[in-house]
């Protein structure tokens, strides 16, 4: 069907060099260490080494219960944080998010004698709300995403005391087990698994299903593609028809739904809120979600890898108490990991743009 | 590759039927004025050369036609209905797809990933559809082996290829997804004689598929060979407007290097 060329009679279907180089499929091996989360396997294994080694407490099977759940209250939001690191931006209102969304839950259905179901639906819908207006007007005002969100954060972090001081007069609500519909909400979001040998929380399982829901979004479907793709270079994919404004809004709205996940864990669990809860945590998803694989810049990074973050902090967070240490070590620890997995993924980096 | 130009090409198409026309476009950015009082006309099966030095305004030219920012006057019309585009996906979804100046790839991305960027194939249509990964993996790496291109794995981030790889890849996708128009910024600029070749081959087999291809450059030398209509812009506005029949490559040359402005150089350089 070439004939209608009339320029060149040579179709130009043959290689200017000749003869076809050998392809080359890369190794196993160099496939698997070319993951973002290998880094973070590597750190969690050796960490988990150290402490068993260690510290016998930390042998028991209800003592990897205990780290699973300590790991999965920063994991289910590192998840969200670390979908939208790779998408390109930041989130500093998470953490604040976590305790509105329990408040507002909480507060809800108590003020207004509901079912504590209502109360967690309207929250969901005000978190999600807070996630639109952060991408909102990210998109709109261009600004980078660290002022608009430290914005929010301040806003939220005020908006929690103040509310919450106006309608309890203290800085905790008022404690909701009484109300109808409590009970099943706590069954989905705060129950005890009993596995036969030991207890765990719900709250793990559904930040495995939740990181499982996640990678396969990202490394199997158009919208993974489209995060991966505004992250590593929004231009690029607005220009070849990425619907940029939308991609980033909903990775804002899945920050936000993780951490009303999160909030109503928390509220069912205690079955009351501290209004002051949540500052800080922020910067810790941040690093679980950099710890594993993400880059701040923004294009690379995985689900998993935030998993396996997540799960370094709550081995190191049980490992330090069940050896025996203060406590406080552990931000000396959070800043050495920090450093340790930006040099890796800078390295990374380097290396995955650099040419073969 | 050629082939491919003809399988993808919209066969209603006909040699010489308007496909883009636009009337008396401009765009200011604030308060620069990028683009002003352009008229410039796609016909199927024809090459519009666009020429002009940095900053002539080529590029936002074809920002416009390829949806990337809106024009800010004057008419554009699209098979012959004036259209607005509010953004690339639009352009896309009218046939017309852009090779950028800047390539438009993601570097930390796969090769494959890459060449189905914003098109991607599904295996079905709601929204959590998963991907056909192995076709497009298939169909990316055929279409580059059609075009030379041979990448040690279709697997590999785009951004360790060369330069002049990923110009063609950039070309390829264009060409694959471009039914009915084909917009060329530079393609030429980063290749050498031989990759330039390529394109040039392939720019013609474009035109004789019966798409219409603009073709922005500021070699005249290229311009010519493929070109069936000329337009030189300089800081914004259209300084030349001609056919092939009524203009040499000597003239196109001159106008280009500035005419006068290049005569009272090499007087002035003169040993």
């Amino acid at each position: 069907m070439s004939s209608p060329v009339a320029t060149p009679p040579s179709p130009p279907s043959t290689p200017s060099t000749g003869a076809e180089p050998v392809r080359v499929q890369r190794s196993l091996g160099a496939r698997i260490l070319s993951r973002p989360e290998v880094g973070s396997l590597a750190a969690a294994i050796a960490i988990f080494v150290f402490f068993f080694a260690i510290a016998p407490p930390f042998r028991t099977a209800e003592a990897f219960s205990t780290i699973l759940y300590s790991a999965s209250t920063i994991g289910i939001v590192a998840l969200g944080v670390a979908l939208l690191m790779i998408g390109g931006e930041f989130d500093l209102s998470s953490g604040v998010q976590v305790t509105t969304a329990a408040l507002a839950s909480s507060m809800i259905s108590y003020q207004f004698s509901l079912n504590a179901w209502v109360g967690a639906v309207a929250s969901l819908v005000i978190a999600l709300a807070i996630g639109f207006l952060n991408g909102w007007l990210l998109i709109k005002t261009k600004l980078p995403s660290f002022l608009i969100t430290l914005s929010t954060f301040f806003m939220l972090q005020g908006i929690n005391l103040g509310v919450t001081k106006l309608l309890t007069g203290a800085v905790a609500t008022q404690n909701i087990s009484d109300l109808d519909g409590f009970d099943s909400a706590k069954a989905i979001f705060a129950a005890d698994v009993d596995l036969g040998f030991v207890n765990v929380k719900i709250s793990v399982f559904w930040w495995i299903l939740f990181t499982l829901v996640a990678t396969w979004i990202l490394l199997r479907t158009r919208t993974g593609n489209w995060i991966f793709a505004v992250g590593g270079n929004q231009d690029s994919a607005r220009a070849v028809g990425v619907p940029v404004a939308k991609v980033k809004i909903g990775l804002f709205m899945g920050v936000a739904f993780c951490a009303w996940f999160l909030g109503q864990h928390l509220l069912f669990n205690f079955s009351t809120v501290q209004a002051g809860l949540g500052v800080g945590n922020e910067l810790i998803y941040i690093v679980a979600a950099v710890v594993g694989g993400a880059l701040l810049t923004g294009g690379y990074g995985s689900a998993i890898g935030a998993a396996i973050g997540a799960f370094i902090f709550g081995m190191t967070t049980q490992g330090i108490v069940y050896a025996g240490w203060d406590p406080n070590w552990f931000k000396t620890f959070l800043g050495v990991m920090l450093l340790l997995a930006v040099l890796l993924n800078l390295y990374v980096k380097n290396s995955a743009s650099r040419r073969k | 590759m050629t082939d491919t130009i003809i399988e993808h090409a919209d066969h209603s198409l006909e040699v010489g039927t308007p496909l883009v026309e636009m009337e008396g476009v401009g765009k200011t950015y604030g308060a620069i004025r990028a683009l002003e009082g352009v008229n410039l006309t796609v016909n199927a099966g024809e090459v519009t050369c666009v020429l002009g030095d940095n900053g002539a305004g080529k590029s936002t030219l074809i920002k416009i036609i390829s949806g990337l920012h809106p024009h800010t006057e004057g008419t554009v019309k699209v098979d012959g209905a004036e259209v607005h585009f509010g953004s690339p996906r639009e352009s896309l979804d009218q046939g017309i797809a852009t090779v950028y100046q800047d390539l438009a790839v993601v570097g930390l991305m796969e090769v494959w990933r890459n060449f189905f960027l914003g098109s991607e194939i599904r295996k079905g249509r709601w929204p959590g559809a998963p991907l056909d990964i192995a076709a497009m993996r298939e169909i990316a790496d055929s279409e580059l082996k059609k075009m030379g291109i041979f990448v040690k794995d279709i697997n590999q981030p785009i951004g360790t290829l060369s330069g002049g790889q990923r110009q063609c890849v950039a070309i390829a996708r264009a060409v694959y997804f471009g039914a009915r128009v084909l917009i060329l910024d530079e393609p030429t600029a980063a290749l050498g004689v031989k990759q330039s070749g390529v394109v040039l081959k392939y720019t013609a087999a474009a035109r004789d598929a019966g798409l219409g291809v603009v073709f922005i450059t500021h070699n005249p030398h290229h311009a010519y060979m493929v070109g069936d209509h000329f337009i030189i812009l300089k800081l914004g506005r259209r300084v030349l407007d001609k056919k092939r029949s009524e203009v040499s490559l000597e003239q196109l040359t001159a106008e280009m290097a500035g005419g006068q402005e290049l005569a009272e150089l090499a007087h002035e350089l003169k040993r």
